[in-house]
């Protein structure tokens, strides 16, 4: 009977037929035009299973400590699996259930404090690991049905400012928990200190071995993450997986098949806490002390960056949002590299706007040489005007090119600050010439305040990179670096 | 007479102080083919949302297959064996044609084996493309899905909102030739359509919907005599 349609799909018989997706049609052949290494490489890479890339990841996360010895990278390291995790747990609220949780985090707090007082000397109480991570992780879950029961009738923005409520209701539990119906619970401000190390059949992990990071919970922070990410594969592929993905492309339709909506959505509210409290347990014991402003607004911001970066809905992408996003800020608080990192992020923009074309080429010679001419000219009137520090390397190299006085008038950084937002904003007003005219002189004042203003006062400007890394990405690939690209009905 | 599958009696359905529907009474008996014809705005849509139980009414009675339903939930009905293909399709557009039938049959477990076949069999096109993303497929098509997705609940009432919509002319007849194809299964149908045309020329019987109250019932050969109908409809 597909012979009486107006659209057999007889592919070999040549061509898109009537009434089907040109593009669908043409994709393997698109594929194959890639050349005769690059097009056979990837369709043979698309074979590998996914659990060969994991083993792969897995492997190649644990030769880290082998690298490199010194305590603050495998710190470092650390810290990433932890927010690989956070990623992971907030990419089935955000990604799959299509949850706009801005909650989440408080979570995470909720799982390291609950190990903190099960294992400390808060209250004495001292079970063994292998006992209070499983209960911990069930309280979270349990933690996230119940928060999830009274906001299950509510969707986006609503939904975002009562999760928004319950991260600030956990802020004014532990800060004031020290006086409590007259009982000191949470430590208050000052936390919860001396929490145990992982601690089962009578040994215990210690934290630091011989004064540094101990790699021991590298290791498990690792084999966690193996198990999470596995455990995550197998419910995104089962028929929950399913039934979250159809609920958040057409939740009407998903109700007319008779799919239990809001139990959907509090499932994976559920299974998003119980991550982020699984992680929480981790950093609790690694840290040997629980504070609660470490779990609010920056927290949360970093790890939804990491999920929209990388692709929300995509597990592999958000692995690789947090593995991007974590040593970058890791690299931002010295200014020397986080300078490299500056450069280099301007040049990859300049690259993907306009490709390797002579555009490009015309704009990269007059922005040097404008620099050049602003910095003679500069010098010419007054020499103090470029005068600024001069170090070895790159940055002395900068330092001839880039204006830096020695001593800033006040005025200087908002006025160059505003100036460089108004430019940015007359950019996306003009067009064709005018547009490459203006790009020169404002690619050179971003410079100017990126070496005059953000640099020495490195700790915004991390998060400023952060937003502007977001806004050229979002501009760029609007579904993040691996997210799917969404097919519309038309 | 036995008591038929689906009954609507004296329904009122209201949106906030608007009233879509006013005492609608309805059959729809085992094996039959019933179509429900109406403008814009006439309460067709709200008929079948009161039906699936997406909307509550706020007076009368639905029961379906020997029990009141009126407060049940949706997906106790969809249990019951109702299933829908709703307006516009809404397909799972970036899901595969295999997982939008097994989302089909979310409440039986995703669907056992003979299930999958039965749709494959009135459908073989879909067995081709049921590795495909839904929404590359063409409109024509979609509607194969849709109807697939809806039987994979082996249902004992199919409701169908506007097949026809978004559909060429010459998928339109190819549409229906697929609903009365199904029917011919065994499975009754409700099918809310504007196009009176098509949709009375397969159906047993039909009622006409206007501004929320019936103004015409009867067996489908009669309504496509009558004067008043096929100068509304028909454009005859």
């Amino acid at each position: 009977m597909s012979d009486s349609t107006p659209h057999s799909s007889d592919l070999s018989a040549g061509g898109p037929a009537v009434g089907q997706d040109e593009w669908v049609a043409r994709h393997d052949e698109r594929r194959l035009a890639r050349g005769p290494i690059l097009g056979p490489l990837e369709q043979r890479l698309r074979r590998v299973p996914w659990w060969a890339w994991l083993v792969l990841f897995v492997a190649l996360l644990a030769l880290v400590p082998a690298v490199s010895g010194s305590g603050y990278v495998r710190r470092v390291a650390f810290d990433t699996v932890l927010y690989m995790l956070l990623a992971l747990g907030l990419n089935v609220v955000v990604g799959w259930g299509g949850l706009l949780d801005l909650g989440y985090v408080a979570f995470y707090g909720f799982g390291a404090y609950a190990y903190a007082m099960l294992d400390s000397d808060k209250f004495g109480i001292h079970l063994p690991t292998l006992v209070s991570i499983p209960s911990v992780v069930i309280l979270g879950a349990i933690l996230g049905l119940l928060l999830g029961l009274p906001s299950r009738r509510l969707t986006g923005d609503y939904l975002a400012i009562v999760t928004l409520f319950f991260l600030q209701l956990f802020q004014t539990v532990t800060t004031n928990g020290d006086q409590a119906f007259g009982h000191n619970l949470t430590g208050g401000p000052n936390g919860i200190l001396r929490v145990d190390p992982f601690h089962a059949f009578g040994h215990s992990l210690a934290v630091q071995h011989q004064g540094v990071f101990a790699v021991s919970y590298y290791y498990v922070a690792i084999a966690i993450f193996a198990v999470v990410f596995v455990a995550l594969w197998l419910v995104n592929r089962s028929r929950t997986g399913r039934a979250w993905r159809s609920l958040r492309e057409d939740p009407l339709a998903a109700e007319a098949m008779g799919m239990p909506v809001s139990w959907l959505k509090l499932l994976s509210f559920s299974f998003g806490a119980a991550v982020a409290a699984l992680t929480g347990t981790v950093f609790a014991a690694l840290n040997a002390s629980v504070f609660p402003l470490t779990f609010y607004f920056v927290l949360l911001i970093i790890v939804y960056t990491m999920v929209i970066l990388g692709g929300s809905g995509s597990q592999p992408g958000v692995v690789l949002g947090a593995l991007i996003v974590s040593p970058m800020l890791e690299l931002l608080r010295d200014p020397a590299k986080g300078r490299i990192l500056f450069y280099v992020a301007l040049l990859g923009g300049a690259l993907v706007a306009f490709r390797v074309s002579r555009k490009l080429g015309v704009i990269a010679a007059s922005t040097v040489a404008f620099g050049f001419a602003m910095h003679a000219i500069a010098g010419a009137i007054d020499s103090k005007w470029v005068a600024g520090e001069h170090g070895p390397g790159v940055s002395g190299a900068i330092a001839h090119w880039v204006v830096v006085p020695a001593h800033l008038a006040r005025w200087i950084p908002p006025v160059a600050y505003i100036g460089l937002i108004g430019m940015a904003l007359v950019l996306t007003l003009v067009h064709s010439r005018v547009r490459i005219v203006l790009l020169v002189p404002t690619l050179y004042l971003a410079a100017f305040v990126w070496e005059n203003v953000m640099l020495t006062n490195p700790e915004p400007a991390r998060y400023i990179i952060l937003g502007l890394m977001l806004i050229v990405l979002m501009i760029l690939r609007p579904n993040g670096l691996l997210g799917e690209r969404r097919v519309e009905i038309v | 007479m036995t008591a038929p599958l689906l009954s609507l009696d004296g329904i009122d359905t209201n949106y906030g102080p608007i009233r879509i529907l006013q005492g609608l009474t309805l059959q729809v008996s085992a094996g039959e083919l019933v179509c429900l014809l109406g403008g814009n705005a006439s309460g067709k849509s709200t008929t079948l949302k009161t039906i699936l139980g997406i909307v509550k009414p706020r007076n009368g009675t639905v029961r379906f297959d020997g029990e009141d339903v009126t407060n049940r939930s949706t997906s106790h009905r969809i249990k019951k064996g109702m299933a829908i293909v709703p307006e516009n399709r809404r397909l799972f557009a970036p899901m595969t044609v295999l997982e939008n039938l097994e989302m089909g049959a979310y409440l039986h477990n995703g669907g056992k084996k003979e299930d999958f076949e039965r749709v494959y069999e009135l459908f073989p096109l879909l067995y081709e493309r049921r590795g495909q993303l839904a929404g590359t497929l063409s409109g024509g098509e979609q509607q194969m899905v849709a109807m697939g997705r809806a039987l994979m609940a082996k249902p004992k009432l199919l409701l169908m909102d506007e097949p026809s919509m978004g559909l060429a002319p010459i998928l339109v007849e190819r549409s229906f030739e697929i609903i009365k194809q199904v029917h011919e299964s065994g499975v009754a149908m409700l099918i809310v359509e504007q196009n009176a045309n098509v949709s009375l020329s397969i159906a047993d019987r039909g009622y006409v919907l206007s501004t929320g109250r019936l103004v015409l019932e009867g067996p489908a050969a009669d309504l496509r005599e009558d004067e008043d109908l096929r100068k509304a409809y028909l454009g005859r």
